[in-house]
């Protein structure tokens, strides 16, 4: 019978919190969660932004960031209740017993030191062993971890090395004191999706290879999966279902965890070619000030009521192309037509009707949005500006574009801040829409969402393109967002198109390297599949 | 280092600029330099004899020229007012002028890093408010008011030092010390303020940290913590704070020397303002504002030195 | 509608208790401006003369409300100069860019990097003292620090997505200034004004103690102060009266100011004001 290593019985965490203009007041972020993990085992927390996944991992640590408290419950670890521990046995414990991997690498090691000297201090502070003990096991797990020149790399600073390098430094931070538990918060959601995956396969490698028990916080379930023995899903700071991976996965008891696990399988069926609405040809452009061309003879088309899909990682171009089709970045070579006009480069040139039928929608709905102007006044500005509506008339169509995007009355005198992440992105929409759009250019527009959120918009975009015929650009590095809503796809590579055409084309091996490294990067809500892609793929990702 | 020599090349240029702006503004405006001597009932006659003995009827750049270049070499010219030679003038009171704030700045910089350091270590409670209320207080006065107040207590009322700061050379420092007693305690009160709100400041921006947090979860000692993370991360944005607020205090010294009846190079500026002595003006003007970017370069130097991103570059 | 604080209903008090003392002064001052009502000097408190007299023999009540009139009309004057130029130039700056914000701001970095004081005091050296040379000076000096904040602040707002998206629809630079900048822009500017106002009332004290200032018989606080500054030395506190103004004056506004502030900050992008 393998022994208990942590066991959390009916967890309370609360928070005072400070809203201006009100009494500062406690909020519950956690209540009656319980539950524990076995020597050597990993353990998921799932769920989505404000479920409390990462206050329940620091309780571990009996941490509470900011104003955040323990109010009740027991944390056992290792046989003894943690919360009862007075600062000096806590000091004990972290860093020792249990230490954490967080979010940001970058932000989480002192800029002004060494990354060895960061690496083996918890583990000589503690008094485990000598320098030279404590330095041989940084560089044997700077090897396991796959970093370049394990011998060396940790005479550098934080800032010398790359983001998913030192997310691997951090996790050899954590393993070096040989601690029992380790809480990794989230160590690849700040990553590109190819460097995502080695520094999850070189984390999962490490757990194994060294025996420790491990809480993994994440929200994407699906890399949760590859990673965890069990999964315990959170929702607003309580539990939804508690469950060994295998059965979380493949048959989960709850509407919650059912919805989780079949996000994004958004059932879209390519539509048949057509003569594009939108002609993007042989399009080269650089910034100002600079030598390099960020896109380098482009070429794509977008049929009408159509997707196409620009897919790439960050730095590959893709919204320098959205900035180049609406003027904002005039294009040193190639022709851009829409409508069968040719667009100028340069926006001030362009006509009305030009701006009208070209739309954005952007990632961040928060900055996109106006926040003293109101939900009316922010849908009801191109309705007054292209047709010229005011009052009455204006209203009701302002109410009726409120209607399309499911949002219904009461919204139209709201301020941006008084709406949710998934609603302030629907007002974008309803903006794009109210202009009567032959073209919307969708910007990682829901990259920044909660992924049943994500899965709303997508929906909600497909469902829109039916009715109005409205095509979309849609630029994104989800790949799995691409499956659900592209017709065509292009995938892009230091600014180049490196694959173009049909869904189902572009999809289709044989593919070219880049795109099987992209393609093979897209965490799959399967067991086994991490394994299977390390083995598989041709290409090492770019953050290597 | 590049960017260190770069940046002190910054500086010498703002300060060449800056005699440029210094030398157009007693130019360009209305009224000359004869017309402040002779006043307006002068005659025409007589206004335009002492414009040549000045050569105010040569051109502007070379008249600044000329200026600088003398100034370079330690000429000042001499004043209207008196025909002494400035440089001589200015010397001993130069000499002064550093010594008080010299004091001043011994003083200040320890005590407002400490209370700084307390009023960050409780933020929110009450050291925390006592200090931003006293800090409130003192940034309401101007430095002239402060010296009243301190003499009319000190001096005045409980007769601790005397009200004016008489200094002459043959005094030991003790006695030295204790004339300047008041104004020190001014400028001290006076940039006390701002440096210790820019402190905690600096001191809680690092705190706040991620990587503090780590250190934290470390296990570490909240004494290793300080002295390995959160120390050498903030001695740069204090050092800059210090450096800022010394620059604060030269301004500080020119008010402060009046109300003391201090013999530094600010009573001596103001003194001649209102006489209308443009050349004394001139060189003082410059002398304040070299000093001022001096310290300002010094501080963005000590911050490039102290940035790892900096210092060890990819 | 928040609650204001308490702080800030004192501050705005007495703010407004400043400001029409000043307006009104002729009406509430028990007598002339420099009028003799004595013959002895440094009268103390009394019935007849509140605040006593001062080294003159005049009413030292009377001398503190018009030389608060003074006072605040100067640095009224000087806060309006300095910031309608201030943000103007800023806001300027920060939308057309190129090489007319280049010049503005390498202009007001070369101003910036000397005191304001001994700018000041080059100046007046050669200019003649007068009120309107004195709020010009001020004005002038002080707008540079409304056009760094204002730029700064106008520059955040210009990256936003929203302005983007107005101008991709094409909307033309007064939309893009009057309605999506400045309805941003106004909070923290609002608190600056506050500062400025302050820092100039300190400013022309300052001055006028020096001399250089506000020039007898007319009163105001900076040279109240120095007329009566001999008599401290024999324990009379007439110059330390202006003193209690000066900083009552000062944290009010600040009070004020600091309110204004924390509702912006806590703001972030909220309901409109």
């Amino acid at each position: 019978m393998p022994e208990t290593l942590l066991d959390i019985k009916n967890l309370k965490i609360e928070a005072t919190v400070y809203p201006p203009g009100e009494d500062p007041h406690d909020i519950t972020i956690v209540e009656g969660v319980s539950v524990s993990l076995e020597g050597g085992k990993v353990l998921g927390l799932i769920g989505e932004s404000g479920a409390g996944k990462s206050t329940i991992g620091l309780s571990a640590m009996a941490y509470g960031r900011g104003g955040v408290r323990i109010t009740g419950g027991e944390v056992t670890l290792n046989g003894r209740d943690i919360l009862e521990l007075g600062y000096k046995g806590l000091r004990g414990l972290r860093g020792r017993e249990v230490t954490y991997v967080a979010q940001s690498a970058a932000a989480s090691f002192n800029p002004a030191k060494r990354l060895m000297e960061q690496v083996i201090e918890a583990t000589l502070k503690h008094g485990l062993c000598s320098r030279a003990e404590a330095e041989a096991r940084a560089v044997r797990l700077f090897g396991k971890l796959g970093l370049p020149n394990p011998e060396t790399i940790g005479s550098r600073y934080p800032h010398q090395v790359s983001g998913g390098q030192l997310q691997r430094v951090m996790t050899a931070m954590a393993l070096c004191p040989e601690p029992s538990l380790v809480i990794f918060d989230e160590p690849t959601t700040a990553l590109d999706v190819t460097t995502q995956i080695d520094v999850l396969a070189a984390i999962k490698e490490a757990i194994r290879d060294t025996g420790v028990a491990a809480l993994y916080i994440t929200h994407d379930l699906a890399v949760v999966a590859q990673v965890s023995d069990h999964i315990l899903v959170l929702r607003n700071g309580k539990k939804v279902e508690y469950g060994p991976v295998k059965q979380i996965i493949e048959d989960p008891h709850e509407d919650y965890t059912r919805a989780l696990v079949s996000v994004r399988s958004i059932d879209h069926n390519e539509k048949e070619p057509a003569e594009p609405v939108l002609r993007v040809d042989n399009v080269t452009a650089r910034y100002k000030g600079t030598n390099f061309d960020v896109l380098s003879n482009v070429t794509v088309d977008v049929a009408p009521g159509q997707t196409l899909a620009i897919v790439g990682e960050s730095g590959s171009g893709k919204s320098t192309l959205a900035r180049a089709i609406t003027g904002l970045l005039p294009p040193s070579a190639g022709r851009i037509t829409f409508a069968d006009r040719t667009l100028s480069p340069d926006l001030k040139s362009r006509s009305r009707d030009d701006l009208r039928e070209l739309q954005m929608i952007y990632q961040m709905a928060d900055v996109a949005m106006n926040p003293r102007q109101t939900v009316g006044t922010i849908i009801g500005r191109p309705l007054e500006f292209y047709f010229g509506m005011r009052g009455e008339e204006k209203r009701k169509r302002v109410q009726e574009l409120l209607d399309q995007i499911e949002m219904g009355t009461g919204y139209i005198d709201r301020y941006p801040a008084e709406l949710s992440g998934g609603q302030k992105q629907r007002v974008c929409i309803a903006r794009a829409l109210a202009a009567k759009p032959r073209l919307i250019i969708c910007d990682e527009v829901t990259s920044a969402l909660d992924p049943l959120v994500a899965d709303g918009i997508l929906k909600l975009l497909l469902e829109l393109q039916a009715q109005e015929g409205v095509a979309y650009l849609f630029i994104t590095h989800d790949l799995a967002t691409v499956k659900a809503i592209a017709d065509s796809i292009a995938v892009m590579y230091q600014g180049k198109v490196v694959r173009y055409g049909t869904k189902t084309r572009v999809l289709t091996p044989p593919f070219d390297d880049y795109t099987d490294l992209l393609l093979s990067s897209v965490p799959e809500m399967r067991l086994g599949w991490l394994e299977h892609v390390i083995e598989t793929r041709k290409m090492e990702s770019a953050g290597n | 280092m590049k960017l260190v020599s770069q940046r002190i090349a910054l500086g010498l240029v703002l300060i060449l600029a800056i005699s440029v702006l210094i030398f157009a503004g007693t130019e360009i405006l209305p009224g000359d330099v004869a017309q402040s001597i002779l006043g307006q009932s002068a005659t025409p006659e007589a206004l335009a004899n002492l414009r040549e003995e000045l050569g105010l009827n040569e051109p502007a750049l070379s008249r600044y020229l000329d200026w600088l270049f003398s100034a370079l070499q330690g000429d000042l010219g001499t004043a209207l007012t008196n025909g002494k030679d400035i440089a001589s003038s200015i010397a001993g009171r130069l000499g002064n002028t550093l010594f008080l704030a010299f004091w001043a700045a011994i003083i200040a910089v320890p005590l407002a890093l400490t209370l700084g350091l307390v009023a960050a270590r409780y933020a929110g409670r009450w050291p925390d408010k006592l200090i931003s209320g006293v800090t409130l207080a003192t940034i309401s006065l101007p430095e002239f008011v402060v010296g009243y107040i301190v003499m009319y207590i000190l001096a005045v009322n409980y007769r601790l030092f005397p009200s004016t700061s008489v200094i002459y050379d043959s005094m030991s420092l003790w006695e030295k010390l204790n004339a300047i007693a008041l104004p020190v305690i001014v400028l001290v009160l006076v940039v006390l303020a701002h440096m210790m709100r820019m402190t905690r400041a600096a001191i809680l921006n690092v705190m706040q940290s991620p990587y503090i947090e780590t250190a934290e979860l470390k296990g570490l000692k909240p004494a290793a913590i300080i002295a390995r993370h959160a120390f050498p991360n903030a001695v740069a944005p204090v050092v800059n704070v210090v450096m800022l607020n010394l620059a604060y205090l030269v301004v500080g010294v020119v008010v402060v020397e009046v109300v003391f009846v201090y013999p530094g190079i600010g009573q001596y500026l103001v003194d001649h303002v209102s006489k209308r002595d443009v050349p004394v003006v001139q060189a003082c003007g410059l002398i304040f504002a070299a000093v001022y970017i001096s310290l300002n370069i010094l501080a963005d130097v000590v911050s490039i030195l102290t940035n790892p991103r900096l210092r060890h570059p990819k | 509608m928040r609650r204001i604080p308490i702080s800030a209903l004192i501050g705005l008090f007495f703010t407004a208790l400043f400001f029409l003392s000043a307006i009104f002064a002729d009406f509430i001052a028990p007598y002339g401006m420099a009028e003799v009502v004595s013959n002895s000097i440094w009268d103390p408190m009394s019935r007849e003369h509140l605040l006593g007299t001062d080294a003159l023999g005049r009413d030292m009540l009377s001398r503190m409300i018009y030389g608060g009139q003074t006072t605040i009309y100067i640095a009224t004057m000087a806060t309006i100069l300095s910031f309608t130029l201030g943000s103007i130039l800023g806001f300027s700056a920060a939308t057309l860019g190129g090489w007319i914000d280049q010049a503005l701001s390498r202009l007001v970095d070369l101003v910036m990097s000397i005191p304001s004081l001994i700018l000041a005091l080059v100046v007046l050296s050669v200019m003649p003292v007068s009120t309107t040379v004195l709020i010009l000076v001020m004005g002038l000096l002080d707008s540079t620090r409304v056009f760094r904040l204002s730029r700064a602040v106008a520059v955040d707002i210009t990256v936003m997505d929203y302005v983007e998206a107005a101008r991709l629809r094409g909307e033309g630079t007064r939309w893009i200034v009057f309605r999506e900048i400045l309805p941003n822009a106004l909070s923290p500017l609002v608190a600056e004004l506050g500062l400025r106002f302050i820092f100039a009332v300190l400013f022309i004290s300052t001055l006028s103690f020096l001399g250089l200032g506000v020039q007898p018989p007319l009163a105001d606080w900076g040279g109240i102060v120095k007329e009566n500054k001999e008599g401290l030395v024999y324990g009379i506190p007439a110059a330390l009266v202006p003193a209690v103004a000066i900083a009552a004056l000062a944290i009010s506004v600040n009070l004020v100011a600091d309110w204004v502030l924390n509702r912006t900050t806590s703001l972030k992008g909220g309901r409109g004001a």
